[in-house]
């Protein structure tokens, strides 16, 4: 890679995101209305987009195992129902969830080089990577040094990056920007870039500890990115939102964004991705919803 | 894999359509004496109803019904009193938005999304805005035109509107006569008749008095006599710019004031550091919003050369990802033209722009059979001398050209005999500034266009028009002083 002068230059020379008319394309795709046989599909999708999560201290292999069924058979009452894409736990619980979810397809992702915030030694972050890694997970969600990137040194972001997909060795990659500690639009767009090309598989928008988490102008900036990158370099990078999506009506909202901005390539697993942990369940009321015409309680859908 | 959108067709079931509809005078609908016309729904040409047409004795009633109701009623009314109603038919304006949206689109063409997220609550608010001015009109004016003394209201108004914003035209026009203590006599377009009729219902069930408001539907002969009517004492227009001319050689050397706003031809100008995906929308939104039925479309887009392939290739792809179709389908971005002949005169200017030797592209999309439909359109390779242009086209239709310089930019944006608006995309915040005072145009928007707002006042330079609409200088117009 180029001096860290060049990357500057680079980065900064990226067009301009202007707030209010990035806010205004996404008010504006909102109001998409998305029925019958379009919803259906949409629902089937997102639910197929999820990779399920449990991030907390309190996680133990007895709730991972719980997960991992509902991820394997999300409604024990209809077999037609997806599974999700993958469960997303933190490194000692990869062996747990492995385990648990066999030859059934669905990818253990781990959070790692000190999830959530990052503050830790380089040498830390990636034997934290490799742990993981040799515990089996498919996928590995890595977060950024946001102090070095605020700090300007996008050079050691970049060497970070760099280190930690070579630590990854054959498992995918997801660079978590955390866009809530970013703030402005322009930081998130150079945020994507510099992680797509320090290579990243996927770029993620959030830990889901910090607010905001995933919100809709932030995920368009960059599926702009991913789609830019695409036309510049022939290379397709994933997207994942994460945290703060729990509702169907959102999850389809977005679709619809990843739709009418990046295309329809984009529309399936392999590149979009939803970090969520309560969505599932409303996608599931909905889908029943459509299929039987009524609404069933809380009670008829399993809790984890 | 694609994702289809399933029809999401708004219901027409809250719109209550009669077979026929009368002149709206005096309070009351009554049958007009002229030849009745129809009014087609523009996306399918079904005849949605059959219109009154005014006839000069007819336009005279309501000119006399409008003169009573200023002499007895509405002049001698306090500013306060005026506010009730007008706050009233704003507060019905929004209760009944949905049927409005609904009506709307149906005879006028344009996408439900914006009819009800855009028309609608903006009639709502201008409502609302020149409600809250009626008695406080002593502080509308700069103390040295009024000289201290309360500023009147000019007595009779005679107001013709187009037909690309029906509802919101009539609210430009009405909202702030009636809150300066005019009354009015509106004409709407013969083609979109409807909404104005059925704002004539809400102004009966927010118990207006009588005569305040009168409409009276027909063409251009209705708009001649009311124009010409010598107990008008003000006439506000807007329309296109050969009309505007007419309607100003009618008026001279009468005692009428007129304000017109008329065509545009407005400079949409992208610099080498616009935003660039925030620029695509804005130039979507200038020229295809409202399928480019807008005086102030930004239909001249004025590209920096050294973005020009990058720019046109992402527009292009944001093209093809617009839905043009059903008006009532809530997913639809570009709607029907509104009739036959502005279909047939957006034809004609783009196949000038073809024979004239400039690139024609559309992103391929399904046209309906039925209705009057144009496909999103741009034109590359034009130079100011193309007549394409130079000319309102009035349509989806968009002419792209390059420049190198900031003052080439705004040589070229000025360089036309409108100057209604214009748009600025760049990143910083001095060049703005710097653009906004060398364009000679009502409105300058900056990285967006197409935006309104009742505080802003809006109008034109040169054969855009005069006078303004919109915001404390909209009062200005119908206030003596």
């Amino acid at each position: 890679m180029a001096s860290p002068a060049a990357l500057r230059r680079f980065l900064h020379g990226l067009p301009g995101v202007d707030q209010v008319g990035a806010e205004a394309r996404t008010a504006t795709l909102s109001t998409r209305s998305i029925k019958t046989t379009a919803k259906a599909w949409a629902l089937d999708l997102a639910t197929s987009m999820i990779d399920l999560t449990t991030l907390e201290g309190q996680d133990t292999p007895g709730k991972v195992r719980a997960l991992c069924a509902k991820a394997q058979r999300p409604d024990p009452a209809d077999q037609t129902c997806p599974a999700v894409a993958a469960i997303c736990v933190y490194p000692d619980m990869v062996s747990t969830a492995k385990q648990a979810l066999g030859h059934s397809g669905v990818h253990v992702a781990s959070v790692a080089t000190a999830f959530p915030s990052g503050r830790s030694s380089l040498d830390i972050k990636l034997q934290d990577t490799r742990d993981a890694v040799a515990a089996g997970a498919d996928e590995i969600d890595m977060v950024i040094d946001r102090g070095a990137f605020l700090a300007g040194d996008f050079t050691r972001v970049y060497d970070e990056i760099m280190a930690v997909k070579q630590a990854c060795g054959s498992a995918h990659l997801k660079v978590i920007m955390e866009t809530g500690e970013l703030v402005t639009y322009d930081n998130v767009r150079r945020a994507s870039w510099l992680s797509m090309l320090a290579g990243a598989d996927f770029i993620k928008t959030s830990t889901g500890k910090i607010q905001p988490a995933a919100t809709m102008p932030v995920t368009l900036i960059m599926l702009e990115a991913v789609r830019d990158f695409r036309e510049a370099t022939g290379r397709m990078i994933g997207v994942k939102p994460a945290g703060g999506i729990s509702t169907a009506k959102d999850a389809i909202k977005y679709l619809v964004m990843v739709n009418e901005t990046a295309g329809e390539d984009w529309l399936s697993p392999e590149w979009f991705r939803f970090g969520a942990s309560r969505l599932l369940n409303d996608l599931l009321m909905q889908r029943a919803k459509l299929t039987t015409g009524r609404y069933s309680g809380p009670d008829y859908f399993t809790l984890d | 894999m694609a994702f289809e959108y399933a029809p999401a067709p708004e219901s027409r079931a809250v719109v209550d359509l009669k077979s026929s509809y009368g002149l709206f005078i005096n309070g009351d609908f009554v049958e007009g004496t002229g030849h009745p016309f129809k009014s087609v729904s523009p996306a399918t040409e079904e005849v949605l109803a059959e219109i009154s047409e005014a006839s000069e004795a007819d336009v005279d009633a309501a000119v006399k019904a409008a003169r009573r109701a200023y002499t007895r009623t509405w002049s001698k009314m306090s500013g306060a009193e005026r506010a009730k109603y007008l706050y009233r038919i704003a507060r019905i304006l929004q209760e009944r938005s949905r049927e409005l949206a609904v009506l709307e689109s149906l005879d006028n063409g344009k996408p439900i999304r914006e009819s009800r997220d855009v028309d609608v609550p903006l009639v709502a608010a201008y409502f609302f805005y020149y409600a809250g001015w009626a008695d406080k009109l002593e502080y509308a004016l700069p103390q040295s035109a009024n000289g201290g003394t309360h500023p009147q209201p000019l007595g009779v108004a005679g107001q013709i509107i187009p037909w690309n914003f029906p509802l919101l035209m009539l609210a430009w026009k009405i909202a702030p006569a009636l809150a300066c203590g005019n009354t009015v006599v509106l004409k709407p377009a013969e083609t979109t008749s409807l909404t104005a009729l059925l704002f004539a219902e809400i102004c009966q069930q927010a118990d207006l008095p009588p005569g305040v408001v009168n409409i009276v539907t027909g063409a251009g002969e209705t708009g001649r006599s009311l124009v010409g009517h010598p107990d008008v004492d003000k006439v506000a227009f807007t329309g296109s710019t050969e009309v505007g001319k007419a309607i100003a050689r009618t008026v001279a050397g009468s005692n009428k004031k007129v304000t017109l706003e008329l065509g545009g031809k407005a400079a949409n100008i992208v610099f080498d550091d616009a935003p660039v995906d925030q620029a695509v929308e804005g130039i979507v939104n200038g020229i295809f919003f409202n399928q480019g039925h807008v005086c102030c479309a930004g239909s001249r887009l004025l590209v920096q050369e050294s973005v020009y392939d990058d720019v046109l290739a992402r527009l292009k792809r944001r093209m093809s990802t617009l839905r043009v179709g059903d008006p009532l389908d809530k997913n639809t971005d570009v709607g029907a033209i509104n009739s036959s002949e502005q279909l047939a005169k957006i034809r004609e200017l783009s196949q000038i722009g073809e024979d004239e030797g400039a690139d024609r592209w559309s992103p391929t999309c399904d046209l309906p059979d039925r209705g009057f439909w144009f496909a999103p359109t741009i034109f590359t390779g034009v130079s100011q001398a193309h007549r394409i242009a130079r000319e309102e086209i009035f349509g989806p239709v968009l002419s792209i050209l390059t420049f190198r310089t900031p003052a080439e930019a705004v040589e070229k944006a000025n360089n036309t005999p409108f100057g209604l608006s214009a748009g600025v995309w760049t990143d910083k915040g001095s060049r703005i500034l710097w653009m906004a005072n060398q364009l000679r145009a009502g409105v300058v928007w900056a990285n967006t266009f197409n935006r309104f707002d009742p505080t802003s006042p809006f109008g034109g330079y040169k054969e855009s028009g005069y006078g303004r609409e919109g915001g404390r200088h909209g009062l200005e117009a119908y206030l003596a002083h």
